[in-house]
């Protein structure tokens, strides 16, 4: 269950439209390493996770990361709105335009549909926790090359704390690691799959 | 009721609300932690109080929050995406 609360996790109010860096941003979005493929891996792979502060952990992440889509999508938003077909030509928005005129749609910078290819649910804690740090930092990289690009202040600062958030989320997955590791073999980590080969057992 | 500035009050929600949404995560991988445990309970309280108060004033933020003698105002107000929101 969720409930939704009206507003941002962090506040973005653009004032000049920019078709150009909404092409880029909306990576972010329905990219390989966007927000959708975040929320959607760690929602996803909560079910088989044996460790229940692990199960919270993924659910509190991959919730925010909802909310860090909503800012992306808000952003592509506000940087396209009113656009007029002169403005849609002169900033090379045509290709977009012609599919889905002036809405939001998930897809990657360089031209590929969302799709749940981005990311895994590999059903065993140990693999699922190291592709969570890797998808932390994939996203954070994104972010330091968005920045590059951008230099408009009211489109700067909400990318900032995106990026910032990444650098959170990836400390705590580490930490989420470390504590699966305590409580199995620390001679053989990879001994046994707490998720598969327990019998149903509780590892909580 | 009165006193309040709408801009200033979401602008508080939003400080206290990143308070709770980052200690909790902390408090996810250090749940042992009564430092963490206090900090979250303090910005939690202060939150929910917030949030209270928003919906009295200007509308809800959440369903949880929302006083329906006026209006139905949550479909009605702008939505955060909105430049108004």
């Amino acid at each position: 269950m969720w409930n939704y609360e009206k507003r941002l996790q962090y506040p973005v109010k653009i004032k000049q439209t920019n078709a150009k860096l909404a092409k880029v941003i909306i990576t972010q979005f329905g990219g390989p390493d966007g927000e959708l493929a975040a929320s959607m891996r760690y929602l996803s792979q909560r079910y088989d996770m044996p460790y229940r502060e692990i199960m919270g952990l993924l659910t509190d992440i991959g919730t925010e990361e909802l909310a860090h889509m909503e800012m992306i999508c808000t952003i592509v938003h506000q940087l396209t709105r009113n656009l007029t077909p002169e403005q849609i030509v002169a900033e090379g928005f045509q290709d977009y335009y012609v599919d889905h005129t002036l809405g939001v749609w998930p897809m990657a910078a360089s031209g590929s549909p969302f799709t749940s290819n981005y990311f895994q649910s590999k059903g065993d804690p140990i693999t699922n926790l190291v592709e969570d740090m890797a998808a932390e930092q994939k996203a954070r990289t994104t972010y330091d090359n968005i920045l590059r690009l951008v230099k408009e202040p009211d489109v700067c600062e909400p990318i900032k704390f995106l990026r910032e958030r990444e650098i959170v989320h990836f400390q705590r997955f580490g930490e989420g690691l470390r504590r699966v590791q305590d409580q199995l073999d620390s001679k053989n980590f990879y001994a046994f799959n707490p998720s598969f080969d327990t019998n149903g057992r509780c590892q909580r | 009721m009165a006193g309040y500035d709408k801009k200033k009050l979401l602008y508080y929600i939003n400080a206290v609300s990143f308070a709770v949404d980052d200690s909790k995560l902390f408090l996810d991988t250090h749940p042992d932690n009564k430092e963490a445990l206090e900090y979250f309970d303090n910005y939690n309280k202060a939150r929910n109080r917030a949030l209270n108060e928003y919906a009295a004033c200007f509308g809800p933020l959440t369903i949880a929050t929302a006083v329906c003698d006026r209006s139905y105002e949550w479909a009605n107000q702008p939505w955060p995406w909105e430049m108004e929101g």
